[in-house]
């Protein structure tokens, strides 16, 4: 009896560590930045080159960073869902245009809609390295006092909207 | 004309050639150190490359920011904690030891003694029984005298 039950508790346990294994998405790898301070930036204004942006101005509101491109396909998929938050006045959403030329940019709200109340130039990468970037779209849900506390990889969805990030965004909000 | 169009395409490997070395930096011991510290480093978007072979246009932008704060005089394990600030420790190859991941770095050990002490059971166990069945003299008689019998046949 003892010669089945033991190879057959082993596979077993193998079984379920591979079951597990299959539904996680190597894609997601957790970010470091997640309740540590937004990093600082101040960049100029897509719209407004002559403006800058800094997330310095959003202290003391709860607001989303969403990094975005012309380029990025993803990004297509998820322009509509912003465009329906944006409509519902929740929470503000700004625009980080990623490694991107700024007639693209522009072109690119002018036809689909523009969500954000800005969107900053990030043209050589180098802010979306110091958030941490490596596929966009992401988006950040950042609280009053400036600290990360969601990060999203890949395009927001009416799903994740719903059931993660409008109830952290209600709560931050309260606080 | 046709003949022109050849030769161009002829010449055509002449001029163009592989992309691999494209963003090197001036000073090539500075590129020697910065590839020998991306080759420990994972490529976030295709994530089994290294930094150092990957052609993903943030592996690129990677590598020039390694090769800028080098530039700035900066040592690699500055580089590395600047990486693994934004990035996490998904980005080395090579996990740290920490608390969360002894059983990455400690469990095959202890699944070497759990099985070696395994063996030593059974192995044990199997020689107990052995010794268990020796016979007595007069079973051993009985047995010689009844093998004898079947031999005399």
């Amino acid at each position: 009896m003892m010669r089945f039950t033991m190879p057959l508790v082993i596979f077993l346990v193998l079984a379920a560590f591979l079951f597990v294994g299959l539904g996680l998405n190597p894609r997601e790898v957790p970010s470091p930045l997640i309740d540590k301070p937004a990093p600082a930036f101040n960049l100029p204004q897509l719209h407004d080159t002559a403006k800058r942006f800094s997330p310095e101005e959003m202290k003391g509101k709860v607001w989303m960073l969403n990094v975005w491109a012309s380029w990025c396909v993803s990004c297509k998929e998820e322009h509509p869902v912003l465009m329906s938050l944006a409509q519902q006045n929740i929470v503000p959403i700004y625009g980080l245009d990623y490694k991107d030329k700024r007639e693209d940019g522009l072109r690119w709200l002018a036809m689909g809609g523009d969500p954000y109340t800005l969107s900053a130039m990030d043209s050589d990468g180098r802010i979306g390295i110091d958030y941490g970037v490596y596929g966009v779209p992401e988006t950040y849900v950042i609280d009053k006092q400036g600290i990360i506390r969601y990060k999203q990889i890949g395009p927001v969805t009416h799903q994740s909207l719903r059931e993660t990030i409008l109830p952290l965004v209600a709560e931050l909000q309260k606080k | 004309m046709k003949k022109l169009l050849i030769l161009l395409f002829c010449l055509l490997p002449v001029f163009s050639h592989a992309g691999e070395a494209q963003d090197m930096a001036a000073d090539p011991v500075l590129e020697k150190r910065m590839i020998g510290l991306a080759e420990k480093l994972r490529c976030l978007v295709c994530q089994n490359e290294s930094l150092a072979s990957s052609h993903a246009e943030l592996a690129q932008d990677l590598r020039r920011e390694v090769r800028d704060q080098m530039a700035q005089g900066k040592d690699d394990q500055e580089i590395l904690d600047y990486l693994v600030a934004r990035y996490g420790d998904f980005v080395l190859y090579e996990p740290p030891v920490k608390s969360y991941t002894l059983l990455l770095w400690f469990g095959p050990f202890a699944l070497l003694l759990i099985g070696g002490g395994l063996l030593y059971y059974q192995l044990r166990k199997r020689r107990q029984t052995v010794q268990e069945s020796v016979l007595t003299p007069e079973a051993q008689k009985r047995a010689e005298s009844l093998l004898g019998e079947e031999e005399s046949k």
